[in-house]
């Protein structure tokens, strides 16, 4: 049916004709009726979900049509924005390639052939196979593996069904060096939010971290706040990203050689006595040791490490002592970089105590104390096998080792792995060495997938479930623990598009199936939450006008002559010198190795974040890819016209394997060091069915057939893999 | 009658393309057109480079070329500063698009008009930000009334030393970039 104004007006001045009929009017339609008076727009708050900032939004809806996303203003997270994906997270919603039915697998896995399949159908296909599995080889068996939202639901119906298996790529493929290593300092993590206190910086250390192109709403606020009150930038990277184009200090160091750089930071500040002596004295434990450990760490010696100068290493360990307390040393979040991570941010830390900074103005701020009530609920049962998702790393968190059950379900050791679910996380584009991952599916009886979008690794299971987006479904209450406690609610902005369900349905749904109704003990999840707000003394009504509730009076950022510090290490204190590791076998103080470094005609690949995708999961967004529709390959000028690689030209990479990537754009330019090449991640998907995305740019994960594992916590360093840069077409 | 004008901070600006999204959907630009963009721009030889990040849009002109190039009499200069355009009266004959050495305007394909940045005048009218300015994440875009004393745009162009974008055009834009820290001298 065409649409003029005329034929519209006919339509709704026809007597119990409701605009609810036509559900598909195109949005610019809508738009006009609504300038015309003839529509009202609904604004409804919910919190997205196209990162894990988790921002608040407020979605105009018009017609029953997401027309437009902002930020809630409410939400400590967005403060009334959203960045340029959470813009466009309605390029998600109305994405013509997302999932739209159940599907059962009919190729072989990979072939990526499926057929269409009831919910009844799926659903009872799964449970028989975790019934089969569980008695078959016991319920240790089904991994799961998540990030999100998704985990609300699905980590309580693996528990439920008796697993402890539970892999989350956030960890060993992300953040989990970071959390360790601080928390190996000073009993605690940074959290996510970091509690980083930029607006009140007056220097602010970058080791890698490229805020602005790596888009967390509120941080990024915060530092252009900072930037523009006059914050001292010190930026270490090898790269002249956007925020070393706003440095006043950038540091172009050779990678993998940052400890170096620390530890001679240390060393100068201790050298010099630039520390806080008293904050030190009250809090820290380990001076001497620390001192005698960093000794010989000499800016002369970092320079040849590192590649600067040693009076840049100088003047700016000096900017960071006469600045004290009030420095803040991101500790960064990807931070798995090398496998020696953990001692990496050790050193982040150990700088952070010498500068007194935790706890401190411009520094890290403080936790929350406030916390909520646990709501009851039944016990989980105990597993009788002892978890494999840690392996052996003594630090590895409990968000678990996804190699390692990998590692199991190839191994069969120490018992077997045969199901995994998946949520919320593309495996292929999360971890490293790819085939590795392909052979574990292989040996899998059951491989499900839940997401919204055709992702590599749906393409691979052999039950896919449709989940509906996070504009159409609720999701456990968010507790954000920043500066203060803030409560925030998703909900439904529309209602579920195609044969979607809401991740809570779907783990219920298997769940009775496993007759384990009894641990989603409520008839849908509004009726949990309102449970919730009710034991929170939180008004439900109110929440889901206005999205986002933050608790009054609880925040207390900094240490005060009243609440002075306390730190959960073993020994009360701040751990510049470390027991625990010790005790473990590992040094007690970091101590730098040299990594190896690219041969002659290679490059190391160093991967990172465009401020317009989330890893690889908005690579098919419409809005965001007519921005960045494929990666590009950073090369240093003169290294390209050594090759005779021109701007703009395809080029393909391969690496010391011998795996060759996808053709991918060069982008040739100055901003770069002469021994590395870089790429933003998450391209080159295989999935056909993203339209969009497929076979788009190369794909970072496919050259990163080599880790290495961090022993202390088991994540792996995946900048560790050297390329050549070869011409499209030229077959070596 | 208020004089509305924008002013973008640069030193604030981080590249997020926030508000190159926020301005598509706002105002339904169709697929490859955009009202708003941010020019990334890097000077020198490494490790000695300078970069300078400039989002761009219509300039509202006081001295409008598009407006004297049009034909029809569509695109016009409003009381309070916007240049606009009446669609209806558009014919999509391209002179102003020609005529803006901003590279400001596009042709709606689909609807065979001329289109460009309103400053979101159906959200001023709304009493709201325009799209750009509310979700700039850097807060670099600011928007107000250069007539109020009190408006961030007039504070933010007190305080600071500001350009234009090729004031030798002498098409006297009501975008004004800040470059530099400091008091204009
Ligand atoms: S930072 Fe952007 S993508 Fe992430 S939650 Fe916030 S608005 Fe969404
Ligand atoms: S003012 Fe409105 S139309 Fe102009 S660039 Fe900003 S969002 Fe786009
Ligand atoms: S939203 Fe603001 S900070 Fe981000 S690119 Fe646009 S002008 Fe720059």
């Amino acid at each position: 049916m065409k649409f003029s104004r005329r034929t519209f007006l006919k339509a709704s001045g026809a007597a119990g004709c409701s605009l609810a009929a036509y559900a598909a009017l195109p949005e610019k339609f809508l738009l006009w009726a609504e300038e015309q008076g003839m529509l009202k727009a609904s604004y409804v708050p919910t919190f997205c979900e196209i990162c894990f900032w988790k921002c608040g939004a407020v979605a105009k809806v018009l017609n029953g049509r997401v027309v437009k996303l902002e930020g809630n203003p409410a939400h400590p997270g967005a403060r009334g924005k959203l960045c340029a994906r959470g813009n466009a997270g309605a390029g998600l919603l109305y994405d013509p390639n997302r999932l739209k039915t159940p599907l059962i697998r009919t190729g072989a896995r990979g072939e990526q052939k499926y057929r269409k399949a009831t919910w009844d159908e799926a659903l009872d296909l799964i449970a028989s196979k975790m019934k089969h599995i569980k008695s078959e080889f016991g319920p240790e068996s089904v991994a799961l593996f998540t990030h999100g939202t998704p985990t609300d639901h699905f980590l309580p119906l693996l528990s439920a069904y008796g697993s402890p298996n539970v892999g989350m790529p956030s960890f060993a493929q992300c953040r989990g060096p970071r959390d360790v290593g601080l928390e190996l300092t000073f009993g605690e993590g940074i959290g996510s939010p970091e509690r980083v206190d930029l607006t009140r910086s007056k220097v602010l250390v970058l080791f890698g971290s490229h805020l602005g192109e790596n888009m967390h709403n509120s941080q990024v606020q915060d530092f252009a706040d900072a930037l523009a009150m006059g914050t001292k930038l010190i930026v270490v990277d090898p790269r002249f990203s956007i925020a070393a184009g706003k440095a006043h200090s950038w540091l172009p160091i050779r990678p993998a050689t940052d400890l170096a750089l620390m530890l001679a930071w240390i060393h100068v500040i201790i050298k010099e006595q630039l520390y806080d002596k008293a904050y030190l004295d009250a809090y820290a434990n380990g001076f001497t040791e620390l001192a005698a450990a960093v000794a010989d760490c000499t800016p002369e010696w970092a320079a040849h490490e590192t590649d600067l100068s040693a009076e840049s290493i100088v003047e700016t360990a000096r900017l960071l002592g006469h600045n004290a307390p009030n420095v803040c040393l991101h500790p960064g979040r990807h931070a798995t970089w090398y496998g020696d991570d953990v001692q990496r941010s050790r050193a982040i830390g150990i700088l952070a105590a010498l500068l007194g900074s935790w706890g401190r103005e411009g520094g890290y701020f403080l936790a929350t104390r406030t916390s909520l009530p646990k709501p009851e609920s039944k016990p989980f049962p105990e597993p009788a096998k002892a978890p494999l998702n840690l392996g052996n790393f003594p630090f590895a968190g409990a968000e678990g080792v996804t190699q390692e059950i990998r590692r199991a379900t190839i191994s069969g050791t120490p018992y077997p792995i045969k199901g995994w679910i998946v949520t919320g996380t593309n495996l292929m584009k999360a971890m490293p060495n790819q085939k590795e991952t392909i052979e574990a599916i292989n040996k899998l009886d059951l491989l499900v997938v839940v997401d919204v979008m055709p992702t590599d690794t749906a393409m691979m299971a052999d039950v896919i479930l449709p989940e509906c987006s996070y504009l159409e479904r609720h999701d456990a209450l968010a507790v954000g623990k920043g500066r203060s406690l803030s409560i925030s609610l998703r909900q439904p902005v529309v209602q579920p598009l195609y044969d979607s369900k809401p991740g809570w349905w779907i783990a219920k749904q298997i769940a009775n199936r496993l007759d384990l109704a009894d641990y989603f003990p409520w008839q849908n999840l509004e009726e949990k939450i309102q449970a919730q707000c009710a034991l929170w003394g939180v008004n439900y009504q109110e929440l889901k006008k206005v999205g986002t509730i933050t608790i009054p009076n609880s925040a207390n950022p900094y240490i005060t002559a009243e609440a002075p510090a306390e730190f959960k290490t073993g020994s009360g204190k701040i751990e510049l010198y470390s027991k625990e590791l010790k005790e473990k076998g590992f040094d007690p103080v970091p101590r730098y190795t040299r990594h190896p470094v690219p041969r002659q005609g290679e490059f190391r690949l160093v991967y990172g974040r465009s401020p317009v995708h989330t890893f690889s999961r908005t690579a098919n967004n419409p809005e965001l890819h007519e921005l960045y529709p494929e990666n590009e390959v950073w090369i240093n000028s003169g290294k390209a016209k050594d090759l005779g690689v021109i701007n703009g030209e395809y080029v393909v990479l391969v690496n010391q394997d011998g795996v060759r990537s996808n053709r991918i754009k060069a982008k040739v330019t100055q901003r770069i060091r002469t021994d590395c090449v870089y790429v933003v991640h998450g391209f080159g998907a295989a999935s056909k069915s993203l339209s969009r995305a497929f076979a788009k740019g190369a794909d970072d994960q496919g050259m990163i057939t080599r880790y290495a594992v961090d022993p202390i916590c088991g994540s792996t360093g995946m900048h560790v893999n050297f390329v050549r840069v070869e011409k499209e077409g030229v077959h070596a | 009658m208020p004089k509305y004008a924008m002013v973008v901070d640069q030193r604030r600006c981080v590249a997020c393309m926030a508000c190159v999204v926020a301005c598509k959907k706002e105002n339904e630009v169709p697929p490859g057109q955009f009202r708003t963009r941010v020019v990334e721009q890097v000077e020198g030889e490494f490790p000695k480079l300078r970069m300078e990040l400039r989002s761009e849009l219509c300039n509202h002109c006081d001295n409008p070329p598009c407006v004297y190039n049009c034909p029809t009499g569509a695109s016009y200069k409003s009381p309070d500063g916007m240049v606009l355009l009446k669609k209806n009266r558009c014919v999509g004959c391209k002179a102003c698009v020609a005529s803006c050495p901003y590279d400001a305007r596009y042709i709606n394909e689909e609807k065979g008009f001329a289109d460009k940045c309103t400053f979101c005048s159906q959200r001023i009218a709304e009493g709201k930000q325009p799209a750009c300015v509310s979700t700039c994440i850097g807060k670099s875009r600011i928007f107000g009334d250069l007539e109020d004393p009190a408006s961030a745009v007039s504070a933010a162009l007190r305080d600071n030393h500001h350009d234009v974008l090729l004031a030798s055009a002498g098409t006297n834009p009501r975008v004004f970039y800040i470059k530099k820290f400091g008091k204009p001298e």
